[in-house]
């Protein structure tokens, strides 16, 4: 997770070293999404053994990252230059799918 | 083949498979462990913490939230043991290693990619757990569990 064009994100209440200038409100984004069956097939060989699931764990990663940039874009839209007191919240919603859950508060910083 | 050797296989093929896993599953965890305490040895000196109030003297430069996940399953021979242990309650001692391990790995992969991309110092971490629904949908196997460590990493100028 980089600072995606020129948008700081922080999990802390203010960007540290920097002062908030301007609040714009709570900014979210989110994916769902479902299991792919090859990987499936995959974990449910390494079941048997234990040990990571690989092909989840990139799975995961790749769609809290489209969460993330779809809550960056809109910040964006609203003028904020960051995002503070970042969550990330996953939730199963139905068999086999999961929704992947980013939100925080858009502001000003200089 | 005669009825006999069908039972025969019937019996022995679940218990195979229920030492097959122990045994390969027991060496992973030892393995996974030895690992983590190595990667652990070697980012002592790196600052972690889990509160958002810095002290006074550092002056941070930048920031940039950072994250570590795994997903991480258990064995067929301790889920087995996991289940009967559900049975009559208590203490389910196969599944604290599982999550201790996936949580410190989560937080190591973290750290690593802090100090890779030259940060010093990890702000406000937070931990959180998330277990994966399966795809059968009739409550049994695991599709796994996932942990993920995520804090803002800090670059300083001065501490």
């Amino acid at each position: 997770m980089q600072n995606r064009g020129g948008i700081i994100l922080s999990n802390t209440e203010t960007v540290p070293g920097k002062r908030i200038v301007e609040f714009y409100g709570v900014v979210t984004g989110n994916t769902v999404r479902a299991k792919h069956l090859g990987r499936d097939i995959m974990a449910g060989l390494k079941n048997i053994v234990g040990g990571e699931l690989v092909g989840y764990t990139e799975l995961l990663q790749e769609s809290r990252n489209e969460a993330t940039d779809r809550m960056v874009e809109q910040a964006r839209s609203m003028g904020a230059n960051a995002v503070v007191n970042v969550r990330f919240a996953t939730s199963s919603i139905a068999q086999g799918a999961a929704e992947l859950f980013a939100y925080g508060t858009g502001v000003r910083v200089e | 083949m005669g009825l006999e050797t069908i039972q025969l296989v019937n019996f022995l093929l679940p218990l195979g498979l229920l030492v097959f896993a122990y045994l390969l599953g027991a060496w992973i965890e030892r393995r996974h462990y030895r690992d983590i305490l190595a990667r652990e040895a070697g980012l002592r000196s790196f600052p972690v913490v889990t509160f958002e109030t810095l002290p006074d003297n550092w002056q941070v430069e930048s920031v940039e939230l950072v994250s570590g996940s795994v997903v991480i399953s258990l064995d067929y021979f301790k889920r087995v043991i996991a289940g009967l242990r559900a049975l009559v309650g208590g203490r389910v001692k196969t599944y604290e290693p599982l999550l201790d391990r996936a949580r410190r790995e989560a937080v190591l992969r973290m750290v690593e990619h802090a100090q890779a991309n030259g940060y010093d110092a990890i702000a406000n971490v937070r931990l959180e757990t998330s277990r994966l629904a399966n795809s059968r949908g009739d409550g049994n196997g695991t599709a796994g569990i996932e942990m993920l460590a995520f804090g803002t990493a800090l670059s300083l100028s001065r501490r």
